[in-house]
């Protein structure tokens, strides 16, 4: 069985740029995936190129095991949801559901039926003679949507749609898009910076970064076992420790970090040479307030709270290591126990060496989100 | 109280000239000429005489058809040939090429109109440019009249009023989102199927603003057909012309002016309605 959309070594080049490098992904049929990376990092040049619109300068794409690298757009079986949507002012909601299967040359009670199916489909039954402009951005969403599985296009492509949306919709969307796909089954490829959309909806997810893909798997997979330092800080929350490593009395690894607290690594960490620096991350919901004396090999740290970030069950405590500048984000549970901790308190902090993850190098600059 | 007198004041201060404008510059010369339209040349007193000679005179009524159909025709080819000219200025070309894209256009009209017909009859008269350069290189065995003929008129007509339909439609085709001609293409439109249903569309408001100028500018010109359509190809306004300047007979003259006014009149109500759009929304 071909997959619906294989792309091999895939390379473009804006003059001495190279947006997208080498390239290689399998999408297997009926799956949902999606291309997480930074603005700039080329995933939309990507997109381009399986929909049609940029010449790829090397690689080739296959739809179902057929190549269509050099295929103009209108004669691919791929369609593509725009980031704005695109959705044509000058044609009502029927009519711009109506338009790719007009195009294919259908006519006549046939058309008819397919869209106002779609249209049901898609929960906007009865909008067929509404106006573009009287639709709600959620709608619009459903309809630009629907305009394209219409078609029954072998992969759909989707380009941040939900974007443009605001953050409660945004929510509501994700779980409706994840929906929709399980229902209809066409294969989606999504591309957006937003590591939640990605997480909530994709089967698998590929996390881009300077036109190269660091690393591709479940979103479980990304958040417990990322394979760089790039997808350990983009996927979910981090916190980044630059640590000088070394071995304990017993041969296991350990951690310096900033010169004054030494660490217990995870044991996954053995590789890595002694004395020369490299990140380790822990996740703030990893983090332990004020941990037990009592638990043996267990990391400990004093803090000193820089700030109380109450957002309901996403609370944080933002702390900074006595000794150090770095800035630490703590999960705070809100269970009541914690409640007593103000800005300026000092606490413990702790965690399981197990669960944190250590890269070899000190990775520059650490990635910053905006 | 005091406000109140102020405002009025302000009120009249921007209306009066409007009023005075439309009063003397339109109203009272038309009453003047409608009055005259139905006025006898020889004795006076009321007639329909100045009517019935241009039914009842073929020379008048067929240069009349002929005036309003090769008005037609020429916003028509202004239309057809200003939409890929503005696609390319708004679409293809980047930012600052469009822009000079855009002067190259308005250039030509810095220079008055009859400079620019003579440029024209420089190029095309028997002992002209071309005729020089095709006869030497052998292409002409001899000189060929090119100037005084109805392709050569209206290639005139069609140059002299292309900025009035490249501006209007290069404003409108700004405003369409490039996403839209990508997504039609991606759902499988061809070329021609995007133009046909998003482009035009789109350009719609913007070709009838255009084509409602240069029907007007091209139905009331006078330069350009008098000077390279010559006497074989008569435009109604020559008529207006012979009648008032040439025989003094104001009344005929004022006749078939009304005559084009009705004409114009039609044809854009008919222009409007076939494309179904509303004059208020055209002209914004």
């Amino acid at each position: 069985m071909p997959f619906a959309l294989s792309v091999h070594g895939l390379t473009k080049k804006f003059g001495n740029f190279t947006a997208v490098e080498n390239i290689s992904f399998d999408v297997e049929d009926g799956k949902f995936f999606s291309i997480l990376g930074p603005s700039g990092c080329g995933k939309t040049t990507l997109l381009r190129m399986i929909a049609g619109f940029y010449r790829q300068d090397g690689g080739t794409i296959l739809f179902n095991g057929e190549d269509m690298s050099s295929v103009p757009p209108n004669r691919r079986p791929v369609n593509l949801v725009f980031q704005n949507l695109a959705l044509f002012p000058m044609m009502n909601v029927f009519e711009n559901v109506a338009f790719g299967l007009r195009r294919r040359g259908e006519k006549g009670s046939g058309v008819a039926r397919k869209v106002n199916d779609m249209l049901e489909r898609v929960g906007l039954p009865d909008s067929g003679e509404k106006q573009i402009s009287q639709l709600s951005g959620g709608q619009k969403q459903r309809i630009a949507i629907a305009r394209c599985l219409v078609l029954d296009p072998a992969v759909l492509l989707l380009d941040e749609p939900l974007g443009a949306l605001d953050a409660k919709l945004r929510e509501h969307m994700k779980v409706e898009l994840k929906t929709l796909q399980a229902n209809v089954g066409t294969t989606f490829v999504y591309i957006t910076h937003d590591q939640s959309e990605a997480m909530v909806m994709s089967d698998t997810v590929a996390v881009m970064n300077k036109g190269t893909f660091e690393q591709t798997g479940s979103p479980q997979e990304l958040y417990h076992r990322p394979r760089s330092s790039f997808v350990a800080q983009f996927v979910g929350n981090n916190n980044r420790f630059l640590i000088v490593p070394s071995r304990d009395d017993g041969g296991a690894p350990a951690g310096l970090y900033a010169g004054r607290f030494s660490f217990i690594l995870d044991d996954a960490c053995r590789s890595l040479q002694d004395g020369i620096p490299c990140e380790m991350f822990v996740r703030p919901e990893a983090m332990v307030i004020e941990p037990g004396s009592d638990t043996p090999g267990f990391n400990r740290m004093p803090v000193q709270v820089r700030a109380v970030l109450f957002d309901g069950g996403n609370s944080r405590l933002l702390v900074i290591p006595e000794g150090t500048e770095d800035e630490i984000v703590v999960m705070l549970p809100q269970t009541g126990l914690y409640d007593h901790i103000r800005a300026g308190d000092r606490i413990m902090v702790g965690w399981d060496p197990g669960i944190s993850l250590c890269f070899a190098g000190n990775g520059g600059k650490p990635y910053d989100e905006r | 109280m005091n406000g109140r007198i102020r405002l009025n004041w302000g009120f009249l201060f921007f209306f009066l000239p409007v009023a005075l404008w439309l009063l003397l510059l339109i109203v009272l010369p038309h009453a003047e000429l409608l009055r005259l339209s139905f006025t006898s040349s020889r004795p006076g007193g009321f007639t329909l005489q100045n009517y019935m000679a241009f039914f009842s005179e073929p020379i008048y009524w067929l240069t009349f058809v002929r005036t309003a159909f090769y008005s037609v025709i020429v916003t028509f080819l202004v239309m057809v040939i200003a939409l890929p000219v503005a696609f390319y200025i708004t679409k293809v070309a980047r930012v600052r090429a469009g822009g000079f894209l855009m002067v190259l256009i308005l250039v030509p009209f810095w220079v008055s109109e009859l400079i620019r017909v003579y440029g024209w009859i420089i190029l095309l008269r028997e002992s002209g440019v071309i005729n020089r350069l095709f006869t030497s290189i052998g292409l002409f065995s001899r000189p060929i009249e090119m100037l005084y003929n109805d392709v050569t008129m209206i290639m005139g007509l069609v140059y002299t009023s292309m900025l009035f339909m490249v501006v209007p439609i290069v404003g409108v085709m700004d405003a369409l989102d490039d996403s839209l001609i990508e997504a039609a293409y991606d759902l499988g439109a061809s070329k021609t199927a995007i133009w046909r249903t998003i482009i035009i569309p789109h350009c719609m408001p913007g070709m009838v603003s255009g084509g409602i100028i240069v029907f007007m500018l091209v139905l009331g010109s006078y330069l350009t057909p008098n000077l390279m359509g010559g006497k074989n190809s008569l435009w109604f306004t020559e008529q207006i012309y012979n009648q008032i300047i040439l025989y003094f007979n104001w009344n005929q003259g004022a006749a078939f002016g009304f005559l084009l006014l009705i004409l114009s009149s039609l044809v854009i109500w008919a222009g409007l309605r076939v494309t179904g759009q509303k004059l208020s929304r055209v002209v914004q």
